[in-house]
């Protein structure tokens, strides 16, 4: 008993410390995913891109596009949305280790092209996109407020916030888990 | 024995043979670096914030144990007005929603006064309700109607008032009013035990009870695409106005279907017109008509919403063109 703690001790002290500058990442196996330089965003694995990923069809209809100030105005709602949730307290945990720009940009798609301002969504399909994040009903609700602060600032009419909410939803299936 | 000595041999030695060069500069620790650094990205500063201390009344709202007591989380209106008996709906129909703030997990609670003035009378109810979840109300109510002159007219004294009681239960069995499938409204079942506190009076007028049980079943949605809450609700029951005025007649007459309709405008996340229609049995024989209003709420806060409207409740007790105006206040956590 008293050797062995002895002899523990004797090899703990000639231990070395390790050398500065170790690559510790590298020791571990740690893999850092690169942004690409272009777009920012963190390459994922290949999916089959489709607009029926969007989850719903779109609205055909100019005035409804022209009311969320058209391709750049939905754009900039989606990523006012994605900012707002980020930094709401209710449901920033659920972001803090998902990649916003890509976000910003697919739901920014996936908006324009439900509201018919003539995008194309390629992001993944909602179930997939929200797998395991164990989103509540009431983060859904959180969610749905930041999207509604975000429209009212960019002044869309309530009936127009109103029909591009009538299009999300129904997707509540696919994304609630709990 | 021998081991001893050897290892203090070892240990002496290893004490004299330095292990590696003492550093001229003083000791980095390897941490403290990146704390002084310049934290960028938002979700790293906020779980660099300190822990707050955990109290059972924090902002959170009060904690015991699993349930999450008065946290909220329902989207503004979604949990209704309350009706004159006390349960969510929209005024004078009830509606498939739940009452309180809670989400799935919570317990919410909704407090309701309301104020209805008439030509020849004056109606004062208030209660509170208690939701579960997405998924069951209790309420319990109180409702006075003041007779004024109409009493004494009717010789059962000037200011006469009825009072009655309704203890309310409504279970969600389908759907999200405004969640899921389009085509799926929130569905409900429930009823309500009302107690006249009236009985002998009641009697006298031809009720054959004091006290009866509706039993109810609604449909509510809010159709997005159109900014429109829809509600329809079937009510099987026997009471005279409500139940103020007792249940079924001495002569047989009882149980009945009836029907309550709401259709309601979102002009805001706050606001909302709409009118309501309610049908109602006429076993007295005394003229009891149909109700109907067209209202006007409005969430001033999160939990306070105030409703105005202006209701015609028809014949009441023989006196006709009972239209006035009709406030409410309710509480929500």
């Amino acid at each position: 008993m008293l050797l062995t703690a002895t002899a523990s001790a004797v090899l703990m002290l000639l231990q070395q410390a390790p050398a500065e500058g170790t690559d510790w990442d590298a020791e571990f196996g740690v893999e850092v995913k690169e942004r690409d330089p272009v777009t920012g965003e963190i390459p994922v694995e290949p999916y089959a891109q489709s607009n029926a990923n969007a989850g719903a069809t779109p609205y055909d209809s100019a005035g409804l596009a022209r009311d969320f100030g058209g391709r750049e105005g939905i754009a900039r709602i989606a990523a006012r949305t994605v900012d707002l949730s980020e930094a709401d307290p209710r449901i920033a945990a659920i972001f803090a280790a998902h990649d916003m720009v890509r976000l910003k940009r697919t739901l920014g798609e996936q908006f324009c092209y439900l509201l018919g301002a003539g995008c194309d969504y390629s992001g993944r399909d909602m179930r997939t996109a929200h797998a395991e994040m164990g989103v509540t009903k009431a983060d859904m609700n959180a969610l749905v407020e930041n999207l509604q602060t975000a429209m009212r600032e960019a002044g869309v009419p309530f009936a127009a916030q109103n029909r591009l909410l009538a299009k999300l939803a129904p997707m509540s299936g696919q994304v609630v888990e709990r | 024995m021998t081991s001893i000595p050897s290892c203090l041999l070892a240990l002496a030695q290893a004490a004299a043979v330095p292990v590696a060069p003492l550093p001229a500069e003083p000791p980095q620790i390897a941490y403290a670096p990146v704390l002084d650094a310049e934290v960028e990205t938002a979700p790293t500063q906020r779980a660099l914030q300190p822990v707050r201390t955990a109290t059972a009344f924090d902002e959170d709202g009060v904690q015991t144990g699993k349930p999450r007591l008065f946290k909220g989380g329902k989207l503004l209106l979604t949990n209704g007005i309350s009706t004159v008996e006390g349960s969510s709906g929209g005024g004078i129909a009830r509606w498939a929603t739940i009452a309180g703030r809670q989400m799935p997990g919570g317990v919410g609670l909704s407090a309701h006064a309301t104020a209805v003035e008439l030509p020849d009378y004056g109606w004062r109810s208030y209660g509170v309700a208690v939701g579960f979840g997405d998924r069951l109300e209790l309420s319990v109510s109180r409702a006075d109607f003041d007779t004024r002159d109409v009493g004494a007219a009717l010789g059962i004294g000037q200011g006469y008032t009825f009072n009655m009681d309704t203890f309310g239960a409504k279970l969600r069995v389908a759907g999200d009013v405004v969640y899921g499938a389009s085509w799926l409204p929130q569905i409900a079942v429930g009823l309500e035990h009302k107690r006249s506190r009236d009985g002998a009076l009641v009697r006298a007028l031809g009720a054959a009870d004091n006290e009866s049980t509706d039993f109810t079943l609604s449909a509510t949605k809010l159709v997005l695409a159109r900014s429109v809450l829809v509600n329809a609700t079937l009510r099987y029951t026997e009471a005279n106005e409500l139940g103020l005025l007792g249940f079924g007649t001495a002569a047989g007459a009882g149980y009945d279907l009836q029907f309550e309709g709401s259709l309601g405008y979102q002009l805001s996340r706050r606001a909302v017109v709409g009118a309501e229609y309610r049908s109602k049995p006429d076993n007295l024989g005394l003229g009891d008509d149909d109700w109907m209003d067209i209202f006007a709420a409005y969430a001033l806060t999160d939990h306070l919403t105030l409703t105005a409207a202006y209701v015609d409740l028809g014949s009441i007790a023989t006196f006709s063109d009972q239209r006035g105006g009709f406030l409410s206040a309710q509480v929500a956590f």
